[in-house]
C-alpha cells in the first residue's frame, strides 16, 4: 500500500511538468547551427556560376560512393568573365545513400559544397537522387534560413 | 492401485532472436531449457557484420573514423578518442591542451549518454517501461549538446589526429555548466525511480551471478568485470589523456549479479559528472589542433601500436598497423561487448528462462560492436 502511494506521489509530481516532446510534423525543434544534413552546392553570385569545378575529389573520398561528378570547360573562362577554367557539368548525389558525414565538405578545395540542414528525405522509392538544380536549391534554402557566410571554418581539414 | 511411471522429460530448444525486442539488436541465441531452467545457451552472432576491419584497410587514415563511429554506435566519442590517440602515437604528435580537455569532456558525457541508454533498456527488460522515458529525456539534453558540438547527433566524426575537427561552439562551457546540475538531478531521479523498486530488486538481485575469477577468465571488462568486484579500469590501470590528473573513483560491485552491474553503471554516471565538472573548471583557451599534413601528404610512419580506452562497455582496444601509406594496413578491434558476451553462457546456466532477458540486458551489448 505504501509503495502504491509512493508511486502516486511521483506520478502527481511529474504530472505538472512541462512536456519535453513536440508534435513532430506540425511543430519542430530547432536544429543546431552546425547541424549536418545532406550536402548542397553553393552558388558564386559574383560570377553567376557555381563554385564547384567538378574536380571529383569529393566523389573519390565519399565513403558510400553516393556522388557522381562531371567536369566541363567553362565557357565564361573563354570570354574572360571568370577565372575558373573548368566548371561542373553534372553533379548528382544519391541522398538515400548519403550518410551526412561531411567528408566531401572537408576535402573540397574550392569551398563549393556545404552541409545543409535538409534532412527529411523520406520517399516511396529507394533512390532519391538530387541533381544539380536541387543541390543549388538546397544550399540556397539553407543560406536563407541560417545566414552563414561562405567559407566556413570547417573546410580543408582532412 | 497406483501406477508409478517415471516422468519422461526432454530438453526443449527455444530460439530467441534475431528479431526479438529483448536482444538489443540482431542477436540470436538458442536456449536449451529444462522446464523453467536454462540448461545451455548457444549464441549466434554476425547478423550485423559489415566488415569494418576490411573497410578500414581501404580508407584513408582519417576517414576510418566514420566507421569507428558505427562500431559501438552508442559511445562514438570514446571510439573516436581511441583511434585518434592511436594515430597520434604513430605520428608522434600531441594534441593541444584544449583539445585534450574537450575530448575528455565529450567522452565522459558520452559515457553518461550510453549508460542512460542502458538504464532505459534494462528497465524495459525487467518490465518497467517508465524508466525508458526518463532516461531518454535526460539523454536528449546531452544529445542536443553533441549536435551543437559536432553537427550530428550520433555519427559525430569530430576527433581527428592532432585534435578536433573544429573548436567547441561558442558558449559551450557555460551551457554545459548550466546543464550539469540538471544532468545530476536526472541521474538522481532515475536512481530513485528504479534502484529501490521492489519488483526491480526481486528481478535482479542474485540473478545471473558471475564470479570474479570467471569474469577475468572470460576476458570481461568494464562494468561487467567491476560488478564482480574487480577494480579494473583502463583509465586507472593504463592511464591515457588527462585521466591521471583527474580525481574520480572506480565503483565496484560485490556480488556480480544483475543488480550490481546496474548499480555500477549508475555510479559511473555520477563519476562522469564529476570528471566533466573538473575538466570544465580547467578548460583552457587556445588552439584545438596540432597541424598534421593534409591528404595526400598525410602519411603515417611504418609501425604498429595497440591503444585501448575505457569505453562505457569496457576495454576498447585498437591494434593499428601502418606500412607507411595513406591507408592503414590493418585495423584490429578488440571489442569489449564481444568478450562480455562470452560470459553469457555461464551466467545463464541454471537461471530461470524469464531471467535470460534480464541477464542479457545487464551485459549491455551493442551488436554493431560485437559483429562489426
Amino acid at each position: 500500500m505504501l509503495g502504491v502511494l509512493k508511486g502516486l506521489v511521483t506520478t502527481w509530481k511529474t504530472h505538472w511538468r512541462a512536456p519535453v516532446t513536440v508534435q513532430y510534423p506540425d511543430e519542430r525543434l530547432p536544429l543546431q547551427p552546425r547541424y549536418m544534413g545532406f550536402p548542397g552546392l553553393m552558388w558564386d553570385a559574383e560570377h553567376d556560376e557555381p563554385f564547384c569545378t567538378g574536380c571529383q575529389v569529393c566523389m573519390r573520398y565519399c565513403p558510400t560512393g553516393c556522388m557522381f561528378v562531371e567536369m566541363k570547360d567553362n565557357p565564361k573562362f573563354a570570354t574572360g568573365e571568370s577565372k575558373r577554367r573548368k566548371i561542373v557539368a553534372d553533379f548528382t548525389i544519391n541522398l538515400s545513400r548519403c550518410i551526412s558525414c561531411s567528408i566531401c565538405v572537408e576535402v573540397c578545395n574550392f569551398e563549393a559544397i556545404e552541409m545543409t540542414h535538409h534532412h527529411e528525405r523520406a520517399g516511396y522509392y529507394p533512390d532519391q537522387v538530387a541533381g544539380l538544380p536541387t543541390l543549388f536549391q538546397m544550399s540556397a534554402d539553407h543560406r536563407a534560413g541560417v545566414g552563414q557566410k561562405p567559407g566556413h571554418e570547417t573546410r580543408n581539414l582532412l | 492401485m497406483t501406477t508409478e511411471r517415471a516422468l519422461r522429460t526432454v530438453d526443449m530448444h527455444i530460439n530467441v532472436g534475431p528479431q526479438h525486442p529483448a536482444t538489443h539488436g540482431v542477436f540470436r541465441m538458442v536456449l536449451e531449457v529444462d522446464g523453467e531452467r536454462v540448461a545451455g545457451c548457444t549464441p549466434y552472432i554476425g547478423y550485423l557484420h559489415r566488415g569494418f576491419e576490411k573497410l578500414a584497410e581501404n580508407e584513408e587514415w582519417q576517414e576510418v573514423i566514420i566507421h569507428l563511429d558505427r562500431t559501438d554506435y552508442i559511445s562514438q566519442f570514446n571510439n573516436e578518442l581511441c583511434y585518434a590517440m592511436g594515430m597520434e602515437r604513430l605520428l608522434g604528435v600531441e594534441p593541444p591542451e584544449r583539445a585534450e580537455y574537450a575530448r575528455v569532456i565529450l567522452a565522459e558525457l558520452n559515457r553518461i549518454v550510453s549508460h542512460m541508454m542502458f538504464y532505459g533498456a534494462f528497465g524495459a527488460d525487467v518490465g518497467a517501461l517508465t524508466p525508458f522515458l526518463y532516461a531518454f529525456r535526460e539523454r536528449e539534453r546531452l544529445q542536443r549538446l553533441f549536435e551543437a558540438v559536432s553537427g550530428a547527433r550520433l555519427m559525430h566524426f569530430y576527433f581527428r589526429a592532432g585534435g578536433l575537427k573544429e573548436d567547441l561552439p561558442e558558449g559551450f562551457a557555460d551551457e554545459l555548466r548550466r546543464m550539469l546540475p540538471a544532468v545530476q538531478h536526472g541521474i538522481d531521479e532515475c536512481d530513485r525511480l528504479l534502484t529501490q523498486n521492489e519488483v526491480f530488486l526481486s528481478r535482479t538481485v542474485g540473478v545471473g551471478k558471475l564470479a570474479a575469477s570467471e569474469a577475468i577468465a572470460y576476458g570481461c571488462s568494464g562494468p561487467v568485470l567491476r560488478a564482480s568486484g574487480v577494480r579494473e579500469d583502463v583509465r586507472r590501470s593504463d592511464p591515457y589523456s588527462l585521466y591521471p590528473t583527474l580525481d574520480f573513483d572506480v565503483p565496484v560491485g560485490k556480488n556480480g549479479d544483475c543488480f550490481d552491474r546496474y548499480w555500477v553503471r549508475l555510479a559511473e554516471m555520477r563519476e562522469s559528472v564529476r570528471i566533466v565538472q573538473q575538466c570544465l573548471d580547467r578548460l583552457p583557451e587556445g588552439p584545438i589542433r596540432t597541424p598534421v599534413p593534409r591528404y595526400p601528404h598525410f602519411r603515417v610512419e611504418p609501425g604498429e601500436i595497440y591503444v585501448h580506452t575505457e569505453n562505457p562497455r569496457g576495454d576498447y582496444g585498437l591494434y593499428l598497423v601502418s606500412k607507411g601509406g595513406v591507408q592503414p594496413y590493418r585495423v584490429k578491434l578488440r571489442s569489449p561487448c564481444f568478450c562480455n558476451l562470452m560470459a553469457l553462457g555461464p551466467m545463464l546456466r541454471d537461471s530461470y528462462l524469464a531471467d535470460a532477458v534480464v541477464i542479457l540486458g545487464s551485459l549491455d551489448i551493442v551488436l554493431g560492436e560485437v559483429d562489426r
